[in-house]
């Protein structure tokens, strides 16, 4: 006789995520991070027409009502038009502000003095500018400037650093890509949006995947891993390319200093933030 | 008994608004007062202080005196028993510690106990031991009700606790709590408030004790308190509990006959007392000598 066999898999910790708990619970932080801490009860934030900033005009836009909610687009000549139709579609369905500032004129205007600027430099600037603008249109308005970027990116370092990390709160921060995606489409964020490739737009046909040489899909899980403590021979026992594990693996490495603020001298024991604590909230 | 169990929101830092917050809630609980009231875990001043911690502490009369005026200006007509964690300073050590004070009397506010934190979380998101000193007793002390232990958040987290509150004779254990949450995979729940109810839930059903528990609730610099506020039954049934977002008071009724019961129709707690000596004397369960023995 042969008994049946119950054979336990490798443990893996979920990605799975309950979105209308996800929801309720982000919503909360925007409203007690805005409202309750800092008194403001309006956001700004640039919408790209790309999932991230899409699911955050959502989230604002039921924390804060759509009133209170302003999108701005900030295109450039190379940008693609697709990006400014799917931004639309964001602003229809929500009701919320919006509009269209070009950045063309001001970036050219630097780039007119670094005629060896290469894609990377001149992305840099971009995203740079957007941030410029964003800031100055919160003052104009009185809005409170909101992040877009997700953990993917954050932990890969595929953002540029001081620009679209800068806005004083961000609800996806803590949000892996595939959460945004699970979250977005739980929320009714358009299938135009949530179903295409992700992209930086910074030149013609970029797609984040091939940017980073990795699906979101696997980076996700394999992150989530890494995250967990568990070492690359654990992470390749579970079905996982070794190639792929080290990419990852070299992307969180080589960029925890983006997820810092500037490294500062220590030389007293009244260091801020190394001997003087306070919570940013107090 | 009459408990009510105050899911608070406090800003950071704000003690006098936060003091008025407290007014208010005895304003509310005022007519047909409860016989108690809990707040949860450093309930005047927020949770996360870091550095601050050495700015907002008070002594224990201080902390009384504070709660007894809020009671007394709230327009109650009879005394009343109120637990609040907070920040204490004793002679200038720091622990993060819970009153249990009878307010309203006539002779003045009674401080009947106050705990010390044990178990200080130190890792992750935690930094309790940087800036404060562990507690280093568990006692128990009477009330209306009976003999109470009060555990602060992680102090509930280790079995063992309720298990010497109990055997020390606790028939209610009050639990203040600041408790960040995370985890979104549940169904409904955080994964963290999913973690808390199984806890409490065991503790109150291997003891036979109410386990009543109170949470913060906001945000804090992005971590969210996660409220969570609840009562468990000696039975280990939930009996109350609050969700984990927004302010709220969750209202419970003790019955000590309840205690006896259960403990008469599961007598775990009889037969841990019957087993403890043999348990004591078994020299393995020293983990130092153990560890030295494994080096």
């Amino acid at each position: 006789m042969t008994l049946p066999v119950v054979e336990a898999p490798l443990a893996e910790p979920s990605l799975a995520i309950d979105p209308e708990l996800a929801a309720r619970w982000l919503e909360a932080f925007l409203r007690d991070e805005m409202l309750v801490r800092r008194g403001i009860g309006k956001a700004i934030l640039g919408l790209s027409g790309g999932i991230d900033s899409a699911l955050v005009a959502y989230l604002c836009a039921r924390a804060l009502g759509p009133e209170n909610v302003y999108a701005i687009r900030m295109p450039y000549r190379t940008s693609s038009p697709s990006s400014l139709s799917d931004a639309q579609r964001i602003v229809d369905a929500l009701g919320i502000h919006a509009e269209t500032i070009e950045i063309t004129g001001a970036v050219d205007g630097y780039l007119a003095h670094a005629p060896d600027a290469d894609p990377r430099r001149k992305g840099n600037v971009m995203a740079r500018m957007r941030m410029l603008v964003l800031f100055d249109q919160s003052a104009r308005r009185g809005a409170l400037p909101v992040g877009t970027g997700n953990k993917t990116e954050r932990l890969m370092g595929y953002f540029t650093w001081h620009a679209d990390d800068t806005p004083p709160v961000n609800p996806i921060g803590d949000l892996f890509k595939t959460q945004v995606w699970a979250l977005a489409r739980h929320l009714g964020v358009p299938n135009e949006v949530v179903d295409k490739p992700p992209s930086a737009d910074l030149e013609a046909n970029q797609t984040d995947e091939s940017d980073l040489g990795v699906t979101y899909a696997t980076a996700d899980k394999i992150l989530n891993l890494i995250l967990h403590g568990y070492k690359d021979d654990a992470i390749v026992a579970r079905g996982y390319a070794s190639a792929e594990v080290r990419l990852v693996r070299r992307r969180v490495d080589s960029t925890h200093w983006k997820r810092h603020l500037p490294t500062t001298a220590l030389v007293s024991s009244t260091a801020i933030n190394e001997f003087y604590l306070r919570p940013v909230d107090y | 008994m009459n408990a009510a169990l105050v899911q608070f929101k406090p800003r950071k830092g704000d003690v006098p608004g936060n003091l008025a917050l407290m007014r208010e809630v005895f304003e509310q609980l005022a007519p047909g007062a409860p016989d108690l009231i809990v707040f949860p875990e450093a309930a005047l001043t927020g949770y996360f202080l870091e550095g601050a911690v050495y700015e907002l502490a008070v002594d224990a009369p201080t902390m009384a005196q504070r709660v007894d005026a809020q009671w007394r200006a709230s327009g109650a007509a009879r005394p009343c028993d109120v637990v609040v964690g907070f920040y204490e300073n004793v002679d200038g050590t720091f622990h993060n510690s819970a009153i249990y004070v009878r307010c309203g009397l006539e002779s003045g506010v009674h401080v009947v106990h106050v705990h010390r934190k044990m178990f200080l979380p130190t890792y992750g998101v935690f930094d309790e031991e940087r800036f404060l000193t562990r507690g280093r007793q568990l006692s128990v002390f009477e009330t209306a009700f009976g003999t109470a232990a009060i555990l602060i958040c992680e102090d509930a987290w280790h079995a063992i606790m309720p298990t010497v509150a109990a055997l020390k004779g606790a028939r209610l254990i009050v639990v203040p709590s600041a408790s960040p949450g995370r985890g979104l995979s549940g169904d409904g729940e955080l994964e963290s408030n999913a973690r808390w109810k199984s806890l409490l839930s065991s503790a109150a059903a291997e003891h036979g004790v109410y386990v009543l528990y109170a949470g913060l609730t906001g945000f804090e610099g992005g971590k969210g308190m996660s409220g969570g506020t609840c009562a468990y039954s000696p039975r280990g049934d939930l009996i109350a509990s609050a969700g984990p977002l927004d302010a709220c008071i969750v209202k419970v009724q003790l019955d000590p006959a309840e205690v006896d019961l259960a403990r008469a129709t599961i007598p775990l707690l009889g037969d841990l007392s019957a087993v403890l000596p043999d348990l004591w004397l078994d020299d393995e369960i020293l983990v130092t000598r153990r560890l030295e023995e494994r080096a």
